[in-house]
């Protein structure tokens, strides 16, 4: 059973413009969100975009921009607690963050 | 690492008989040594043994977790030579452990990163198992005189905190990213660096979900521990005290929220956490209610105190797990909470304080 979470809310972005097609993004998203055809990559799947950032940190051309962060409600709320940045510090077995 | 001594003589004719990754000769998984112009490697077995179990078990479960790792560096799997390929990973001991276990029959080398003991995904999104690291490691261990090839494969999972073209711009080696799971590996390998979409995609089945709801559920008993110690010292001074059927109430809404919940996720209505676990978590209560013979007079209160607190606890724990599942967005996360967390406080805040009524005054 495939899960869904929120729609509409991925922040996501890819430039046409600048994807040169090397189809890196397919390769890294554990989401399936990208597709390539005729060396142009596209946004298939945005609300499945988990927003890892692999896709931006891996794309030659700099053509895909995305807030990533880790969506943890627990890195969230010490981040309210303490003022800073969210981040991941629990570390629970494979998948965390 | 002692392998940056430089050597008098030539790399192919001098024998560098140090060791380029250090680990304790008591280690079962280490089988031997194996040489190579930059020094020994330990060679590593694919066998699991009763200790490496119990370790995996036992961070699960929350014990030693942070402190579950081994020392970075080069690894060999079989009798690999300058031609074998090279699988990178984090030192995280139970990574290790489910990626050398695939790799029986194959030879090859493991590059070990120092994430801090943190798995491959976690640490790619802290940025630990990332470029700079990478590139600091392939130096360290003098990889490039240890292998004729440029290749190296990546967990994809480690693609959040890798630049590949960065890594193949500073060091030469390219980057090919291998499947999300270590058990596709061989796979992988066999078929020239070829992933399937399959290979490629994270799942969160019940049994990932099951595996992960120890730690949520110690984490839970661990705070429970000053709930318990708050009720324990009003009880000194309450008409009715807190006693065995508000300790069945309350640790059943944990359970909700901790391990039943995930367990369920996606076949329950709705789609942000919170709201999944304050469901079961009403259920759970109004189960609970009628169970204990149904809202009547004189229970009235404490029933709704409970239909308050339990479902929000419920909610809470739940919406915890987004930390743990593999599709959660960071911007969905902060959505979902904007509305959950006042929500859940509002109603937690006015449901302790019926319950404290309910208790004072009997």
């Amino acid at each position: 059973m495939k899960h869904i979470y929120l729609k509409n809310v991925a922040t996501l972005r890819l430039s046409a413009e600048k994807c040169i097609g090397c189809g890196r993004c397919t390769e890294v998203c554990p989401h399936r969100v990208f597709s390539v055809n005729e060396k142009k990559a596209k946004i298939e799947d945005k609300d499945s975009c988990m927003e890892c950032g692999a896709c931006a940190k891996n794309c030659p051309a700099n053509a895909i921009i995305v807030d990533s962060g880790v969506g943890c409600a627990a890195a969230v709320i010490m981040g309210w607690l303490t003022g800073s940045e969210p981040s991941c510090d629990c570390s629970s077995g494979e998948e965390c963050c | 690492m002692s392998n940056e001594k430089s050597c008098c003589c030539s790399a192919s004719s001098c024998c560098n008989t140090e060791s380029i990754t250090p680990y304790e000769k008591n280690d079962e998984w280490v089988m031997g040594e194996i040489h190579t112009p930059k020094g020994s490697v330990p060679v590593v077995s694919t066998n699991l043994h009763f200790k490496d179990i119990l370790g995996a078990w036992k961070v699960r479960w929350g014990i030693g977790r942070m402190n579950y790792k081994i020392n970075p560096g080069l690894y060999a799997i079989g009798k690999p030579d300058h031609t074998s390929p090279v699988l990178v990973s984090a030192n995280y001991k139970l990574t290790f452990d489910v990626l050398r276990k695939e790799l029986s029959g194959l030879d090859c080398w493991i590059l070990i990163l120092d994430t801090k003991g943190i798995n491959v995904w976690c640490a790619a999104g802290k940025g630990t198992f990332g470029t700079h690291e990478l590139v600091g490691r392939i130096l360290k261990t003098g990889l490039s005189e240890i292998v004729s090839h440029r290749k190296l494969v990546l967990p994809q999972l480690g693609a959040p905190g890798v630049s590949a073209h960065e890594v193949t711009k500073q060091t030469g080696f390219s980057v090919v990213y291998g499947p999300v799971r270590a058990k596709a590996i061989k796979t992988f390998l066999d078929s020239g660096f070829k992933a399937t979409q399959e290979m490629r995609t994270v799942k969160f089945t019940m049994w990932d979900r099951l595996v992960l709801t120890p730690v949520e559920l110690v984490a839970a008993a661990k705070s429970s521990l000053m709930v318990f110690g708050v009720m324990f010292l009003l009880n000194l001074f309450v008409v009715r005290p807190f006693g065995l059927t508000d300790f069945i109430a309350y640790t059943g809404a944990v359970i909700t929220g901790t391990v039943i919940t995930p367990l369920l996720l996606p076949v329950i209505p709705g789609r942000t956490f919170a709201w999944k676990g304050w469901l079961l978590g009403l259920l759970w209560t109004l189960g609970f209610i009628w169970y204990s013979g149904g809202v009547v007079p004189g229970f009235l209160l404490l029933a709704i105190g409970y239909l308050l607190v339990l479902p929000s606890l419920s909610a809470y724990l739940a919406m915890n797990f987004t930390g743990s599942s593999t599709y959660t967005s960071f911007s969905g996360v902060i959505k979902e909470m904007k509305i959950a967390v006042p929500l859940m406080a509002i109603s937690l805040i006015v449901g302790i304080v019926l319950l404290l009524i309910n208790s004072i005054w009997g």
